[in-house]
């Protein structure tokens, strides 16, 4: 354990704090992120989930604290220059190119908008049979994963997944799983998640967030064992 | 690129080609003004169309074309081809002093701070009145029309040179405006256009994209200004004014925007629309306004757009 503590982690935020107006959503947050890892962030709604990776993504900026990568300070770069050094973020509500296709999706993520060699990518999330569809026709669930196959695409080091399974049917999440494991062999994997079973099932690691805080950090046995864990968010189940 | 579409694109400059043979002298004339003002609309098409930024004062990158071309013949004694150069260069200069400014907003603002600007431009033509001759205009004398370029003498006062000038202008538009569609800057301003948080979170640097489209759109419309003040002879204060800003827009409603045929189209239907209706009525811009009206209910995607959808996907 010594050992992989004095690793460098891939991610690490210290003091990271975001106010909006007289609300505090993230307050001075410390946290650490090791290379190769599956790490959950879980939380009550408002608990400051979404802001919290979208400080870490740069869709917004920090009011005071750092964000460093790969040891690097990535505080003051906009979002599109943290993309292309390697974090990806998939949104919450299902963001793709409505009237393009799948296949353009994918290209435009892969950064060969117009050209092929994107299909691996959509044959990885089992699309590639709607290649040519328009992505705005394809269901719900075939749209949250052609958000994923566009996140390969950018063949991240972080991949930040903020609620993938939300909308999904119970068999499209089971697929889901084997996709984020497979995913998780080459690329560090950050996943916001209130489905329960799918958190037990893929972190390595869980951290649980309350008001924008850091309540309880650990693994999966641990954060289960946790009281205060258990009665605020797991149920007394 | 499928092969139909560059037919398409070919058999249409052929077919412009072959009309000056069977145009009558006035035809030839407003022929050769439609082609200049789809330069201008080809080129709004890129950030309105490709891009989906609408900007209500490209009146004043046609103008500063314009101007720079008729001021550099009749003050700075520029041959021909030495003013065009001066117009694009000034085309290029303006729109990407604007586009600097003008695209820290977006949406309604990005279309009401490009009209502010076109506006302070049509005023700064009339407050300079003693250079630019404000409404009453510039009128470039016909020996300063006439250049010899590589060897070759020529004279903008002769229709038919001018005419053919124009094609090749168009069909120089063309070409540029498919090679940018098809290229890895076209497929961005597009994905801009559908979902601009998207494509900068999948790491491009949306603003410049943005920027370089206003630039080539602003390059197109100064490039468009020029030709039409050498070929016509003329340059006023009313080519500034807030009505060059809505003509390329309508324009490309019309044919279709985000399809490179369509301003060109759009173009040529209003001048013929216009000239019909103004044989029998007064009220022609009433057509315009009813044509507008019923594109707007039931095409949309305007006429080229609407084929797009319906029967022709190859279409660029």
């Amino acid at each position: 354990m010594a050992a992989l503590d004095a690793a460098p982690p891939l991610l690490e935020t210290t003091g990271l704090t975001r106010s909006f107006g007289g609300l505090t959503a993230v307050r001075d947050v410390d946290f650490r992120l090791q290379k190769g890892e599956v790490r959950a962030v879980i939380g009550p709604n408002g608990a400051g989930k979404t802001t919290f990776v979208s400080l870490i993504s740069g869709r917004i900026a920090p009011s005071a604290g750092r964000v460093l990568f790969e040891g690097e300070d990535v505080t003051a770069l906009p979002a599109f220059r943290r993309v292309r050094l390697g974090i990806a973020y998939t949104f919450q509500i299902t963001s793709i190119y409505a009237n393009l296709s799948a296949e353009e999706n994918v290209a435009l993520a892969a950064h060969q908008p117009g050209r092929g060699g994107s299909i691996a990518y959509l044959e990885r999330v089992g699309l590639a049979g709607r290649a040519g569809q328009i992505a705005g026709t394809l269901s719900y669930g075939h749209q949250r994963l052609l958000e994923v196959a566009m996140g390969l695409a950018l063949r991240p080091k972080l991949l930040i997944l903020d609620e993938p399974t939300q909308g999904l049917s119970d068999a499209e999440i089971e697929g889901f799983i084997g996709l984020v494991r497979d995913v998780a062999r080459d690329a560090t994997v950050l996943l916001i998640e209130h489905n329960m079973p799918v958190v037990m099932a893929l972190a390595h690691r869980i951290t649980v967030l309350d008001r924008g805080s850091i309540l309880a950090e650990g693994s999966p046995a641990e954060i289960r064992a946790n009281p205060a864990v258990q009665s605020a968010y797991l149920g007394s189940g | 690129m499928s092969g139909k579409a560059v037919l398409l694109h070919a058999g249409v400059i052929a077919a412009l080609f072959l009309l000056q043979f069977v145009a009558s002298d006035y035809a030839v004339l407003m022929l050769t003004r439609i082609m200049v003002l789809a330069i201008y609309a080809m080129g709004y098409n890129i950030l309105f169309g490709y891009t989906g930024l609408l900007s209500l004062g490209h009146a004043m990158f046609f103008a500063a074309g314009l101007y720079a071309a008729a001021l550099g013949v009749t003050r700075l004694g520029l041959g021909v081809p030495e003013a065009f150069a001066v117009a694009i260069l000034t085309g290029i200069a303006v729109s990407l002093l604007i586009g600097l400014i003008a695209l820290r907003a977006s949406g309604v603002a990005f279309m009401i701070v490009t009209l502010m600007f076109a506006q302070a431009a049509f005023l700064t033509v009339l407050y300079f009145g003693e250079y630019t001759r404000g409404d009453e205009g510039i009128v470039i004398p016909d020996t300063l029309r006439a250049f010899s370029f590589m060897g070759i003498e020529a004279d903008l006062t002769n229709p038919v040179l001018r005419y053919n000038l124009a094609l090749a202008f168009l069909a120089a538009a063309i070409a540029l405006c498919l090679a940018v569609v098809r290229s890895r800057i076209g497929h961005v301003l597009v994905a801009i256009r559908e979902n601009e948080s998207r494509t900068a979170m999948l790491g491009y640097d949306v603003a410049r994209y943005k920027l370089i489209a206003f630039v080539l759109s602003g390059s197109f419309a100064a490039f468009a200004g020029a030709c039409y003040a050498l070929m016509f002879a003329y340059a006023g204060s009313s080519l500034a004014s807030i009505q060059y800003s809505i003509h390329p827009l309508l324009w490309t409603l019309l044919g279709g925007a985000a399809t490179v045929l369509g301003p060109v189209l759009g173009t040529a239907l209003m001048f013929f629309l216009v000239d019909f209706a103004s044989g029998f009525t007064t009220a022609s811009l009433l057509f315009v306004g009813v044509a507008l009206i019923l594109l707007v209910l039931f095409f949309p995607k305007g006429i080229l757009g609407t084929l797009r959808q319906r029967v022709m996907p190859w279409l660029p």
